[in-house]
């Protein structure tokens, strides 16, 4: 009896282990699902791999840093710890927008009647510019979240679930829907599909590029920016440099579901974010390599199949 | 007829080095259907394109309702009432029937009235009722010119622009978009420019018209008239 108990124990163990590491490829899989967005939208839009993303996407993670922290040393955050995170991710996001929407307008727009290798280069350029810019004005050192108020979380069984990650997966689940019937259902959303797929007829109907263009590095950069702050309260801390190998990973998501696709991103990041945790998990030494496999999808599918999952077959979501 | 809606004085056009319109002079007055006919590469589509602002005039002015649009963003046009269906349909390819008429609206903000303008245009257009949730990527060629004559209707023009509406059509269904212009143009008033490969058709609708070769206008007069010139008979209209 006490033998045949053990091993169905063991079993259960693994199970648990199993549902654990589910859960965490979720919860990073839909971190990545957000910055993959941004990417697939704007090439939807303009074709160009927005190198600066990953940027915003740590800007974002600085800012959370800032909000909280000031309504940490306010007292805000004892009374209304929900509140102030909420507060602190519209804030974070807002800024964000407008701070990509900036970059477009400088970078980008003066470059729209360019060869596509001038604003990828200016694209570049504004990714080192701003990730000095981050360095210069906070520093070269991690930054510490504020994270007495985020800590906790119960146990299902023998799954531990932080009440962080239910918050980062509630999130992540309102952003995707909410972009969804953004993008769907509502005029501006089918102005921006319009203009992804004809430029001069959208034009023709009255709708303005220009218009079109900013408010969609602005939606890309919300979610980007709402991804900064969770993974910085997830991890506690962020760095200037946050956002390069995350916005390289997202980029293989945006391509993994066919670039310009948007159910092809959320797709995407969840795969990647699932095979970097289970990996890691499962595989010798998958941990330190856990950064590697999703450059090893990202090549494979440029080898294999360059218009990726959802790219020209399943072509109804493409933006 | 009323009084001049749009008017092109001395318009050039380049793509790159290549001038693809020399000096165009025209004038179509408020009411009317005007038509451009000309061989293939004559400029007629470069013109209603120069018209809406996609290629830049490099020389001479547009006037619409008396003003320069030369500078006017395109998609300021079709809130004017100036509305253009390009060659080739373009038919935005993954949205839905529906949705396309909706885009073209996109300026419009009333709602009730454009949800009755569309019923008008299912009216007009019954086999679009059918497909309103299809792609219009998936319609056919003469269902896709319907979606785009639709579409441009749902901006309530008071001008619109026509490039080849038959083109690629069965003779039957040529006769029905060409029932359907000279219906806007009589019930609602429209003005239309009309581009036209078959010149017979256009002559015959229209009240005056343009002959274009290599850029230029080589002959305006009235349409009747047009047709019964031997040069163009041979020339456009098969001996
Ligand atoms: N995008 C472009 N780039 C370069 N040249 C162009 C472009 N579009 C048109 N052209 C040139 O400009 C000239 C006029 O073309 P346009 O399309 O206006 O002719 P068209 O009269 O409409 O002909 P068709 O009856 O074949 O439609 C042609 O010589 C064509 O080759
Ligand atoms: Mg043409």
């Amino acid at each position: 009896m006490a033998e045949g108990g053990g091993c169905q124990g063991h079993k259960a163990e693994r199970m648990d282990y199993f549902l654990q590491q589910m859960i965490n490829g979720l919860t990073l899989g839909g971190v990545y699902a957000l910055v993959a967005l941004g990417y697939t939208m704007v090439y939807g839009i303009i074709q160009l791999i927005n190198f600066a993303h990953g940027e915003i996407f740590a800007a974002g993670g600085y800012l959370g840093v800032i909000f909280l922290s000031f309504l940490t040393a306010n007292g805000f955050m004892e009374t209304h710890p929900g509140l102030g995170i909420g507060l602190s991710l519209v804030l974070s996001m807002g800024y964000c927008a407008m701070l990509a929407m900036a970059v477009e307008k400088v970078a980008y727009k003066p470059l729209r009647q360019s060869s596509r290798l001038a604003v990828l280069l200016s694209a570049l350029g504004m990714s080192i510019f701003l990730q000095n810019g981050l360095m210069l004005t906070q520093g070269v050192y991690d930054k510490a979240y504020p994270t007495e108020f985020t800590h906790g979380g119960f146990d299902l069984g023998a799954i531990r679930v932080s009440y962080m990650q239910i918050g980062i997966l509630a999130v992540t689940a309102i952003l995707l829907v909410a972009l969804n019937a953004l993008v769907f259902r509502t005029r501006m959303g089918k102005a921006m599909r319009a203009t992804a797929q004809d430029k001069v007829m959208s034009a023709l109907v009255g709708i303005s590029a220009n218009r079109v263009i900013s408010l969609t590095f602005a939606i890309g950069a919300c979610l980007a920016a709402a991804a900064g702050i969770m993974v910085g309260l997830y991890y506690g801390s962020v760095r200037y440099d946050m956002g390069f190998v995350p916005g390289i990973k997202a980029f293989a998501a945006a391509v993994l579901g066919g670039i310009g696709n948007i159910t092809g991103a959320m797709v995407g990041g969840l795969i990647i974010g699932m095979v970097e945790i289970m990996a890691a998990a499962y595989l010798p030494m998958g941990g330190q390599y856990k950064d590697v496999f999703a450059f090893v999808i990202l090549i494979g599918v440029l080898y294999f199949m360059p218009t990726g999952i959802m790219g020209e077959n399943v072509d109804d979501t493409r933006v | 007829m009323g009084a001049t809606i749009l008017e092109l004085r001395g318009v050039s056009a380049h793509y790159g080095r290549i001038q693809s319109l020399r000096q165009i002079s025209l004038r179509v007055d408020e009411g009317e259907i005007v038509s451009i006919i000309g061989a293939n590469g004559a400029g007629k589509s470069t013109t209603l394109m120069t018209v809406c602002g996609i290629v830049k005039a490099s020389e001479g002015d547009i006037l619409y309702q008396g003003a320069s649009i030369r500078d006017v963003s395109p998609d300021r046009l079709p809130g004017m009432g100036l509305c253009q269906v390009p060659e080739g349909r373009r038919i935005f390819p993954r949205l839905s029937v529906s949705e396309n008429l909706e885009m073209g609206a996109f300026f419009r903000r009333d709602a009730d009235g454009v949800k009755k303008d569309m019923s008008l245009a299912f009216r007009l257009f019954p086999v679009l009722y059918e497909r309103r949730t299809q792609k219009g990527g998936t319609l056919s060629g003469g269902e896709q010119q319907m979606l785009a004559i639709a579409r441009a209707l749902m901006s309530r023009p008071k001008m619109l622009l026509l490039d080849e509406p038959s083109l690629g059509l069965s003779p039957l269904i040529s006769q029905h978009i060409f029932k359907i212009i000279k219906d806007i143009n009589e019930q609602q008033g429209t003005t239309i420019l009309l581009v036209e490969q078959n010149a017979n058709i256009a002559l015959s609708l229209a009240d005056r018209g343009y002959v274009l070769e290599t850029g230029r206008v080589v002959m305006e007069d009235k349409a009747e008239r047009l047709r019964a010139n031997p040069e163009i008979k041979k020339a456009y209209l098969g001996g």
